[in-house]
């Protein structure tokens, strides 16, 4: 095989196994690593200690400054730059302004979240190590995959390797990059 | 111990009240994928051929041509006119936008209150949101008579120096319309990636390969990429939510702020909603029960799926029912004459009295056949039920727009409304763009979210034993 080393690829049959092996390798204290599944296995982002995802706040802020955009633009259009006068109603009033900036809110939280999830997850990318890997193409049909990434600090290939037969993989693999 | 053990054991439901399972789960999840991928994947079968053409000949050819007639002659080609200056144009666009509505419900406010069997059919509703608000968009912008001035109703500085007059409903309706567009797709889109990964690890020739690789934008599966989507998919499900209760009431409020007898009344928000998810749990069933044969997905949309959608239909004509009680009531109640004149000819009226008893007869009564178990497991009759439940839904927006219009509170300016066959064609060429992009969804993209079922199937379930745990209980 020519050319560097991405990671050791574990296969796994079930996602209990995958969990089980999930959790020896967090007790282990690897750091570069990651688990892939064809949907998301329940409790395995308690194992890998992820935090509450930030998709959130990108909505909150794109659907927060939209609304309040939308305020001022309605304020300045329909009630400073060019005001209309309609059946002697007042030039500017929060509840007239309500209904375009709230959808408007719902649209951009919307786009919010979507970018939040894109620019989270690094999309587009294309090119992934993996896909070169044989069998990691059965991760979107029935196989569970764990891969520990040669940058790992206490990556070794034995040692690893050993970790993840014990875990109760089927199959293991070292990846190229 | 064994006393503890024995008190567990009483607290196990008896069998018959213990649920079944979400998704089959005799196949395993690679049989399940197989069999959820054969038709983006298979020969094209030959229903598809004859549903498709005669559908992309009125998307291709009618369609055009009768919009060409009218952007070139003018709004007079179709049978609006004074009083009835509100014919077919906002007739379908209520209606397409109502077909929109319970695609988005089923997908989007089902996913928040984890009805888990709702990942069956999610994906199939959500792109008949998609298809139907691009065919109830086209109304609205064609029907203002000078398309080329459309673009006024954008805030857009120029050199006029004149602004949309943001008080209007109708304005509010040009960012309604466009913002459920934009949401339903981001989210329809959103839902399709682990999928279009799925197409892409599969596929069998270069060009599959580039295009579903693509569009799923380097999507591996990673526990890292399901954590941020699982949470935006929940965001946007909640912002989708929101849409099913704002859109079609704004629609209402463009006729509810009018001073028009049978138009002014404060229901109409919550009428149009109501009956906006009506019509559209009308147009799922239209759709899931032959493709549900001709996909062979009968074992993935069950008998139970199509129960729960007639269930839901039936207590929505409930509503519909309750709400024509009401507007009788109010328009008897509010003593006034033009509202007792607009209600009564509903029925009883020169022109349209059969607008009335149709909305009537099918939205509220026929629904209540479902009462029936009988009726919920009989797929035609279901079928035909839900044909007519759409038919029916077309006429309340009939009765509601032109039988308010046509006799108005001046006699001197009564007039009948007669559509003509450039109304008609254009119906068909909207009914063309909506079967056309729904059978080259069908065709080419998974119409089962094969990720989500997946997720529901006791094999993804670390605790279950088919999903390896140890020494679970089933």
């Amino acid at each position: 095989m020519n050319g560097t080393a991405y990671g050791l690829v574990a296969e796994f049959d079930s996602p209990a196994a995958v969990l089980r092996a999930a959790e020896k390798v967090r007790d282990a204290g690897y750091r570069r690593w990651d688990v892939f599944s064809p949907f998301p296995v329940h409790g395995l982002d308690k194992v890998m200690g992820f935090k509450n995802s930030l998709v959130g706040w990108f909505a909150l802020v794109f659907g927060g400054a939209t609304f309040i955009g939308c305020m001022l633009m309605i304020w300045y259009m329909n009630g400073y730059d060019y005001p209309i006068l309609t059946g002697g109603k007042p030039m500017f009033s929060p509840p007239q302004a309500l209904v375009p900036s709230y959808i408007l809110l719902v649209l951009m939280s919307a786009v919010g979240a979507f970018v939040g999830m894109i620019v989270l997850n690094r999309f587009p990318r294309l090119y992934h190590p993996l896909f070169k890997h044989n069998r990691f193409a059965l991760v979107s049909r029935d196989k569970f995959f764990l891969v520990i990434e040669t940058s790992d600090p206490k990556f070794s290939e034995t040692e690893t390797r050993v970790l993840l037969e014990s875990a109760g993989s089927t199959h293991i693999e070292l990846a190229m990059e | 111990m064994v006393e503890s053990t024995n008190q567990l054991k009483a607290l196990v439901a008896p069998m018959e009240l213990r649920r079944g399972p979400q998704a089959p789960y005799q196949r395993g999840l690679g049989g399940l994928t197989d069999h959820l991928t054969a038709m983006p994947e298979g020969k094209t079968p030959l229903w598809w051929w004859i549903l498709f053409l005669p559908a992309a000949f009125c998307a291709a050819v009618v369609l055009p041509s009768m919009l060409t007639y009218l952007i070139s002659t003018g709004v007079g080609v179709w049978g609006n006119n004074v009083p009835v200056a509100w014919g077919w144009d906002i007739i379908n666009f209520v209606w397409w936008v109502g077909v929109a509505h319970a695609g988005t419900l089923i997908s989007a406010m089902l996913f928040l209150t984890r009805q888990h069997w709702r990942a069956a059919i999610g994906r199939a509703a959500e792109a008949m949101t998609v298809f139907a608000v691009m065919c109830a968009g086209l109304y609205p912008a064609v029907h203002v008579g000078r398309v080329w001035f459309a673009w006024w109703l954008f805030p857009i500085p120029l050199t006029t120096g004149m602004w949309p007059q943001f008080r209007s409903p109708l304005m509010w309706d040009v960012f309604a319309v466009n913002t459920y567009l934009i949401v339903s797709s981001l989210f329809w889109y959103m839902g399709l990636i682990p999928d279009l990964a799925l197409l892409r690890d599969r596929a069998k020739t270069r060009v599959r390969k580039f295009l579903y690789g693509l569009f799923a934008l380097g999507w591996t599966g990673s526990a890292r990429q399901w954590h941020h989507y699982e949470k935006a998919y929940l965001v946007l499900s909640g912002l989708a939510t929101l849409l099913v209760f704002t859109v079609s009431s704004i629609v209402g409020m463009d006729f509810a702020t009018s001073q028009l007898a049978g138009w002014h009344e404060t229901i109409f928000p919550f009428y149009f909603v109501a009956g906006a998810v009506f019509c559209g749990f009308g147009m799922v069933l239209v759709l899931l029960i032959p493709l549900r044969k001709w996909c062979h997905l009968e074992d993935i949309i069950t008998l139970r799926h199509i129960d729960r959608v007639c269930k839901m239909t039936l207590m929505m004509g409930c509503v519909m029912g309750y709400i024509y009680v009401m507007e009788y009531f109010i328009a008897w109640y509010s003593g006034s004459p033009y509202d007792a004149w607009v209600f009564g000819h509903r029925l009883f009226g020169h022109y349209y009295w059969f607008g009335g008893w149709i909305m009537i007869g099918v939205n509220a009564l026929l629904p209540q056949l479902f009462w029936l178990k009988k009726v919920r497991q009989n797929l035609p009759l279901i079928f035909i039920i839900a044909v007519l439940i759409n038919i029916g839904m077309w006429f309340e927006r009939f009765t509601i727009i032109v039988g308010s219009l046509y006799q108005d509170f001046l006699p001197s300016s009564w007039h009948p409304f007669y559509p003509t066959w450039v109304d008609a064609c254009t119906f068909l060429g909207t009914l063309g763009v909506f079967f056309t992009m729904y059978l080259l969804f069908v065709r080419f993209l998974p119409m089962i979210a094969v990720s989500e079922v997946k997720a529901i199937t006791p094999q993804a379930d670390p605790h279950h034993p088919l999903g390896g745990a140890k020494g679970g209980h089933p």
